[in-house]
């Protein structure tokens, strides 16, 4: 299978080791990653400000860089959603469509295509999970509380097959953490409240480490913990299933 | 004229077919429930109904007689309770004049176990005012009046011609102040039932 | 409802978290509320497909939506009572003035109606004359306050028991100090009682309005509308056209879903039917537009009209448990009113539809599964579009567009942004950037993914 890696804008520029992280994983799973070097963003900041007309120059640009592939997986749940959802290319509508149907985020690629069962690694540490809005209401990659239907959690069921880690329990399952996109510096006093009360669920039950499938929520909520002189720390998924120490 | 205008408004933006979909699953599943009278006391209890299953009447007449004074004024709707006011007979007065009404004795032909709801219409109430005004409300149902869901309850109701009727699941109540739950708001201080066989 | 300020909700939002222990007060007490709904709703296993049962009737609601309402008419009208239409706010007003005027009537006991919130009842009523109490004890504290409700269901969720105790003393002479809230709460029974039994003329809501039998239903856990209404010589009902059901069967499903999504209970203590007018009594009820057969033709935005003012959106949505309904400077607050309001005044509601971060949860609790969150985003593009984004944001936005989609210009700006916060980082950790008011920037790393893949290509060769 052809499989082309999206990292997404700010990851690339703030967080490059989560995407190094994807890579190396998947590569360990016998994956052949390419990467297109000249991708961007997806156009979400954006759309979601209600610019969604101003994406167009985004949209070609994604659609030239990830046509023809089998799968294009993404470390990001709001980004993959979003090219899910509101990829459109006037010229290349074809093309557009196809992307959307094989946009993956990492975890549900792992677990849905790569079928995943057991991976080489530890990570001895107690850890919460962050259950991003995008990746949990929109990409469905774990139950959500509201619904009455069965649990699942996609991103779980990979934590749970790497030795050591302990996954808390939280107060609250999945209410959101407040980054919003520009909401969190339009409304910044709701955002930040917003985040250091997800922050504080976690500190409260034990939480070494917070981690998710989506780094904007852990950037915002890595801001307000250390803002706070705390010692917790945040970690996308992507490095601890990637981690292995011969310790 | 404004009616005219806002229909014509709504025509022109009504949208293609969306049909109305069948109800036949839903009720299948709510149609079996196990002990109705059991399940209505459990919920009926825990949203405040004081809830007694009793062989007959002279049985309810004796915990009236316990829990209410035998000077104040009582209304029943039922005949055989007859120590009391009949409603019926009462029925044509000034709706005001129920103001010192102690408590209300009613009979219902319909409950609902899932929420603990009692169905009375204008005809079991004989004055619409009366089980709200009074400071206490007692209703007398068969068990065998109860169904599990309002689904069921409505398939009973069918194309009932009443000119009011409501379902009763409680004591008023109120959680207004800082989601405290105070019993007795505007409508009566307690609901007891009382279960017959 | 009156933003007198003129305040936007970001500014309203800010000054509601100045007091940060209030806003937990009022964010757990909130969530609570979600919680007991989640607790009556995995009770019944058959819950999700109530939902769509409930969604699927109101989508044919509105695709018949004229002749369900002619058929509502005439079966009322065959019940005795009055129907009057009103196509907005002002004439819904006027309607019910003449009525009063018209039976030398001056004095009106009200039970919960956000319709009328919507079209300020209360006030043009007071400005000709007439008074209105509201019987409903949240309402009858906010009115004695001088607010407006701020949740559509717990009108005075944001007040605390010591201040309803403080209005209580000075207007119902209960005793100072007095927070009980069983004693607050039979001081208004008492001066709601006399105010029942003294007033020709009560003023209901509609929960529902069934067209095939001409009846309607208003649910209440306090009795307060059925106490107004057998008591008073004219009762007067005020609807929207969207609160119509086709057939009364139908209350079997909707009965279900309103309350235990609302509060958590499986249902009101009343639920009330009305049908008929008593003998010698009169009912009216007045059907109203008010902007609403216009959202009915915006394609994106008319199933917000599926509402049936559960409130459950506004439990579950953090940024209303984080802001208070107040700040949403509209009648009907949180999220479905973020996507009503603009439909009703797109300048004035610019800002509620970007007063959420998207996260879906009030569309997964919504009886009636109306794409709430789907709506914010939409309206987010139309008011754009419209004109109403303030231009410092549209120049942003346009950098922004122009930057991403070219890859060189995009990699200059990310090594440049790296550069600064590395160097420079007063440039970006002051109070002029808002993340940085209560949050630490990103740190910098030494080279972005792009770059360490492109030198592990050269590594490779």
């Amino acid at each position: 299978m052809k499989v082309a890696l999206f990292v997404p804008c700010y990851v690339d520029q703030f967080y490059p080791g989560a995407a190094i992280a994807t890579l190396q994983l998947l590569e360990k799973l016998g994956v052949e990653v390419h990467y297109p070097k000249n991708q961007t963003c997806c156009g979400q900041p954006m759309a979601n400000s209600g610019y969604e007309h101003l994406t167009t120059g985004c949209n070609n640009l994604f659609v030239d860089n990830f046509s023809g592939y089998d799968y294009v997986v993404c470390p990001s749940g709001s980004c993959t959603l979003h090219i899910k959802e509101h990829l459109h290319s006037p010229e290349k509508e074809d093309q557009a469509v196809e992307i959307r149907k094989r946009v993956y985020e990492l975890t549900e690629f792992l677990v849905d295509i790569l079928k995943v069962e057991n991976l080489q690694a530890n990570f001895p540490h107690k850890v919460g999970l962050h259950s991003s809005c995008h990746g949990l209401r929109g990409l469905k990659i774990s139950q959500m509380s509201e619904l009455v239907a069965p649990d699942f959690n996609k991103p779980a069921h990979l934590l749970n097959m790497v030795q050591g880690l302990e996954l808390i329990k939280l107060g609250r399952q999945d209410d959101c953490c407040g980054f919003g996109g520009t909401f969190c510096v339009a409304e910044e006093a709701v955002s930040s409240k917003m985040g250091k009360d997800r922050v504080d669920d976690h500190i409260e039950h034990g939480a070494e480490y917070i981690t998710s499938a989506d780094l904007s929520c852990l950037m915002h909520m890595e801001g307000i913990l250390r803002r706070q002189n705390s010692n917790v720390k945040v970690i996308h998924v992507a490095e601890i299933l990637n981690h292995y120490s011969h310790e | 004229m404004s009616r005219e205008k806002i229909l014509a408004a709504v025509k022109k933006n009504e949208f293609s077919q969306a049909q109305l979909p069948d109800l036949e699953a839903l009720n299948s599943l709510t149609a079996n429930s196990g002990d109705l009278a059991l399940q209505y006391t459990t919920i009926a209890s825990a949203g405040g109904s004081f809830v007694y299953e009793v062989a007959d009447m002279d049985a309810i007449k004796a915990i009236l007689q316990k829990e209410f004074k035998p000077d104040v004024k009582i209304v029943s709707g039922i005949k055989e309770l007859d120590d009391y006011t009949y409603a019926a007979a009462v029925a044509g007065e000034l709706a005001h004049s129920f103001a010192d009404v102690e408590l209300t004795i009613l009979q219902s032909n319909l409950g609902v176990a899932e929420n603990g709801a009692l169905w009375l219409t204008e005809s079991e109430m004989n004055v619409r005012v009366l089980p709200f005004i009074s400071q206490h409300l007692a209703v007398v149902i068969s068990r065998k009046a109860l169904v599990p869901t309002m689904a069921q309850a409505y398939t009973k109701i069918g194309n009932a011609d009443y000119g009011y009727g409501a379902f009763i699941s409680g004591p008023s109540k109120t959680a207004d102040i800082e989601q405290s739950l105070v019993i007795g708001a505007h409508g009566p201080r307690s609901l007891s039932v009382f279960i017959l066989p | 409802m009156s933003n007198a300020t003129g305040k936007s909700h970001p500014e309203l939002a800010a000054a509601f978290n100045k007091d940060e222990p209030r806003v937990d007060w009022h964010d757990e007490t909130l969530w609570w509320v979600r919680a007991k709904r989640d607790i009556a709703a995995h009770k019944l296993p058959e819950w999700e497909l109530l939902r769509e049962t409930a969604s699927q009737i109101k989508n044919n609601v509105l695709s018949n939506l004229s002749s369900y309402l002619e058929q509502f008419e005439a079966n009322a009208l065959k019940n005795g009572v009055v129907v009057h239409w009103a196509a907005d706010a002002a004439e819904h007003n006027q309607i019910i003035h003449k009525l009063l005027a018209d039976r030398g009537i001056n004095r009106m006991v009200k039970s919960k109606s956000m319709l009328t919130e919507e079209c300020h009842l209360n006030e043009y009523l007071q400005e000709h004359g007439v008074d209105v109490i509201d019987s409903d004890l949240g309402e009858r504290i906010v009115q004695l306050a001088g607010e407006p409700p701020s949740h559509i269901v717990l009108p005075c969720i944001h007040k605390k028991k010591e201040e309803i105790g403080d209005i209580f003393h000075e207007h119902l002479g209960s005793a100072k100090g007095e927070s009980d809230p069983k004693i607050l709460t039979e001081t208004a029974r008492q001066h709601l009682r006399e105010v029942f039994l003294t007033r020709r003329a009560a003023l209901t809501g509609v929960n529902f309005a069934i067209a095939e039998t001409g009846e309607f239903v208003i649910c209440t856990n306090e009795g307060n509308a059925d106490m107004g209404a057998h008591l008073a010589e004219i009762h007067i009902a005020s609807m929207g056209i969207e609160k119509i059901i086709p057939e009364r069967k139908h209350l079997g499903v909707f009965l279900r879903l309103l309350t235990r999504s609302a509060t958590g209970q499986p249902i009101t203590t009343y639920s009330s039917h009305f049908k008929k007018p008593q003998q010698d009594r009169e009912i009216h009820i007045v059907i109203v537009d008010n902007g609403r057969s216009v959202q009915l033709g915006r394609e994106d935005f008319r199933n917000s009209l599926k509402c049936i003012r559960c409130g459950a959106c506004m439990n579950t949505c953090p940024v209303y448990r984080k802001s208070g309904g107040h700040s949403y400077h509209t009648a009907i607050a949180g999220p479905i009113g973020s996507i009503l309001a603009p439909n009703l005044d797109m300048k004035k509601y610019a800002d509620l539809p970007f007063a959420s971060t998207l996260c879906g949860s009030c569309s997964n609790v919504c009886p009636v599964k109306i794409d709430i969150h789907d709506q914010l985003y939409k309206w987010r593009q139309v008011i754009v579009k419209e004109g109403y984004s303030p231009k410092a944001k549209t120049l942003a936005m346009k950098a922004m567009a122009f930057t991403l989609s070219s890859p060189s210009l995009y990699r200059t700006a990310g090594k440049a942004g790296r550069w600064t916060f590395k160097h420079a980082p007063f440039a970006v950790n002051n109070q002029l950037n808002p993340w940085y008011k209560h949050r630490e920037m990103p740190k910098s790393p030494e080279q972005s993914f792009g770059e360490w893949y492109s030198k592990r290509k050269e590594e490779k060769k």
